[in-house]
């Protein structure tokens, strides 16, 4: 067994590499790392429904591809409907005797853009309808296959090339959209955020995600250094940074109930993570401390949500 | 042996979906559509057929859900109109292009604006291109036979490709007819449980829909051409075995008194009913007409047409869309251009009449063979006459 693991210290994580080097992403892109890691904790028994975006451009161009699980893209929005229509074929096929060999796990990827603006609908639908799948959010925070498009998960103040920061602009005028309790006010038993800067917390939500019964959905930040303007191997890092300033907290929402999973007890200020990003680099002052004021808020009611519930308990 | 039965088409195509045992349903309510779906769910319900039915929140993500379960090799069957198929449309050109076989029955309608949910072919024309194959029925028994008839040629090996089957809107969708079902042991011979060559399984990992660029998009779209073009003898050869078996002969195209005469009037769908009426009641008058229906509108019947119309010298095509500021209907248009480089053909006139539910009664029918024989012989100012504006 050992030899099949690579030792992270108190962890193993499988050598196996189900999104294999080789694909096109470009230098330092998290969201690699998130799906490399999100397809080791899933492992090989699972069906992939990709919707069209970054990593379906990097990774099928033919006749090359870096998924060695079965894969299916078709089009942008319609990812959890596509990943539907798999469960309910495989669960029907199994039941009728045509489906040989273990019934797979299905687990839908799309970014922020596919999520959040254009398959929001798409996904409403099948959250609401129950099926049994894992649906992934890699959320760059902009339409970046595209070239840096404003989507509705930009955060408040970046400048993209639809939300360009100028003499009447700060950029993006709108902050970014909850999806993760939109995902949760379906009801579904289980919602998540995750960060590739955290890799273990990362594998766990997506094991857990992709076991739970009925709809899960994971919300992953992926740092892409081509669109947020900074160095690629501040990725890591900057991912860290958005977790310990408070701007994208890791928790789980289970049967309604919040939990924070990494607990922070001083939040780090927004200048440290905002600062190494050119998509921020206009603000002034003013604007970093509507920024900074908007975190503290948003990250005491997150606190409220997982206290109730510790309290309760 | 089959019994035949006074039955609504729409839930006859439901009951010929149960009778195929599909695997898969997926579908958003749509007038004048819902009824085959309503039945199909019922179906589900009541335990009478083994089947997922998907209640989706959009046509989109009906025919989505749709490529999900043919890509697991399940089979796989919806319904549409209208606005319900023009919003799926972009998912359609996917369904040819990754070989998903699906059957659609499609209940024609017209398209908003104004918003009308009765029946014409705008809907059928405006996913003319989207690689399906695409079957005209006449009556419920043809929408019934063709259920059976499209699952086995979509899933044929040599084809793998969707098929889609028109029936007009409410003219069949809503009407009583008296329709042989075939027994389910026929069926189950006739159409073994599908066998998808490649499906998306982890003991054979696949990569389905990969990203292809200008060094091969063009092989693809040529692939996926000649393979539609080539479905053409599956889909005779399933017509003819369906016949042997069923009793019931099915071809690309089909003539109405054609043989020999002048006069020629073209249809597809329902309407093509009437016009044999119309054309019954001018030849008992003693004039040389006759009907061409065209059942089969994708992949297009060239030879069969020419060889149809050959001896003709007049032709009357009847469109029930338009394309506006065009050349007035898209069947017109395919027919002029089938025959353009022959040397021999007859005139070709286009109407367009039957929009948004209007009826064309059977006077109406010869008003149109009468006006194209005259224009035939005097020519027209327009590209192409509407039948029956109020003016």
């Amino acid at each position: 067994m050992m030899a099949d693991k690579i030792a992270f210290g108190k962890r193993l994580v499988t050598k196996e590499e189900y999104f294999s080097s080789g694909h096109r992403a470009c230098v330092g892109c998290a969201e690699a790392l998130a799906v490399r890691l999100a397809c080791k904790a899933l492992g090989p028994n699972v069906i992939i429904v990709n919707a069209t975006g970054c990593m379906e451009v990097v990774s099928s161009q033919f006749p090359y591809t870096a998924w060695s699980v079965p894969w299916i893209h078709t089009l942008f929005e319609n990812t959890a409907a596509v990943a539907s229509g798999v469960e309910a074929g495989l669960k029907t096929m199994k039941r009728k005797g045509r489906w040989p060999g273990q019934e797979p796990q299905v687990v839908a990827m799309a970014g922020d853009g596919g999520t959040s603006d254009i398959g929001l609908q798409a996904l409403s639908g099948a959250l609401e309808r129950g099926h049994d799948f894992l649906y992934i959010c890699f959320d760059n925070e902009a339409y970046m296959n595209t070239g840096v498009q404003r989507s509705s998960a930009t955060p408040f103040g970046a400048a993209t090339t639809t939300s360009p920061a100028g003499k009447e602009s700060i950029g993006q005028v709108t902050w970014k959209k909850n999806m993760p309790a939109i995902a949760a006010a379906h009801d579904i038993p289980y919602v998540a955020t995750a960060c590739p800067s955290y890799p273990f917390d990362l594998m766990d939500k997506v094991a857990k995600g992709v076991a739970t019964p009925g709809p899960a959905y994971v919300h992953i930040l992926s740092v892409c250094p081509t669109g947020w303007r900074c160095a690629p191997e501040l990725a890591v890092e900057i991912g860290r940074l958005a977790v310990q300033t408070g701007i994208f907290p890791l928790y789980e929402i289970e049967g309604g109930q919040y939990k924070l999973n990494v607990k922070l007890s001083k939040l780090k200020p927004v200048t440290e993570y905002l600062k190494l990003q050119g998509r921020f680099g206009h603000l002034s002052e003013a604007t970093i401390k509507e920024i900074q004021d908007r975190v503290d808020r948003e990250y005491a009611k997150l606190m409220e949500k997982a206290t109730a519930v510790a309290g309760s308990s | 042996m089959a019994k035949r039965v006074g039955i609504e088409v729409s839930l006859a195509i439901a009951e010929a979906a149960k009778l195929a045992n599909v695997d898969v349903v997926s579908a958003y309510p749509i007038t004048p559509q819902t009824h085959i779906v309503e039945h199909l769910a019922g179906l589900v319900a009541d335990g009478e057929l083994d089947a997922a039915f998907i209640p989706v929140e959009s046509e989109h993500s009906a025919m989505s859900a749709c490529l999900g379960a043919s890509a697991v090799g399940a089979r796989t069957f919806t319904a549409s109109a209208g606005q319900g198929l023009e919003l799926m449309h972009e998912v359609l050109y996917v369904a040819s292009a990754m070989r998903l076989p699906m059957v659609m029955a499609v209940a024609n309608r017209a398209l908003s604006a104004p918003i009308n949910i009765w029946g014409d072919h705008s809907d059928a024309m405006a996913v003319r291109d989207t690689g399906w194959i695409q079957i005209f029925a006449e009556n419920g028994q043809q929408v019934v036979d063709n259920v059976l008839c499209s699952f086995r040629i979509a899933e044929d090996h040599r084809v793998l490709l969707p098929v889609m089957i028109h029936l007009d809107g409410f003219h069949l969708t809503h009407v009583i007819e008296p329709i042989y079902m075939p027994e389910q042991d026929e069926v189950d011979k006739f159409l073994p449980p599908p066998q998808y060559p490649l499906p998306l399984h982890p003991d054979k990992p696949l990569t389905m829909g990969a990203f292809g660029p200008p060094y091969i998009y063009t092989e693809m779209k040529k692939a996926q051409e000649a393979n539609l073009t080539a479905a053409k003898e599956v889909i005779l050869q399933c017509w003819q075995e369906f016949g042997s078996i069923f009793g019931r002969d099915y071809s690309p195209v089909e003539g109405y008194h054609s043989e020999q005469t002048k006069v020629l009037l073209l249809t597809m769908g329902s309407f093509s009913e009437t016009a044999m009426e119309a054309i019954d009641k001018m030849r008992d008058d003693g004039k040389d007409v006759g009907l061409i229906r065209l059942r089969l509108w994708r992949p297009f019947p060239f030879a069969e047409i020419r060889q149809a119309v050959k001896n003709a010298e007049v032709l009357i095509v009847l469109d029930r869309a338009i394309s506006f500021g065009g050349p007035g209907g898209p069947v017109c248009s395919e027919i002029r251009s089938a025959l353009y480089n022959e040397d021999t053909r007859p005139k070709v006139i286009g109407f367009v009449g039957g929009l948004g539910g209007r009826d064309i009664s059977v006077s109406g029918f010869e008003e149109i063979i009468t006006r194209g024989i005259e224009i035939a012989r005097t020519g027209s100012e327009q590209e192409f006459e509407m039948y029956g504006v109020r003016e």
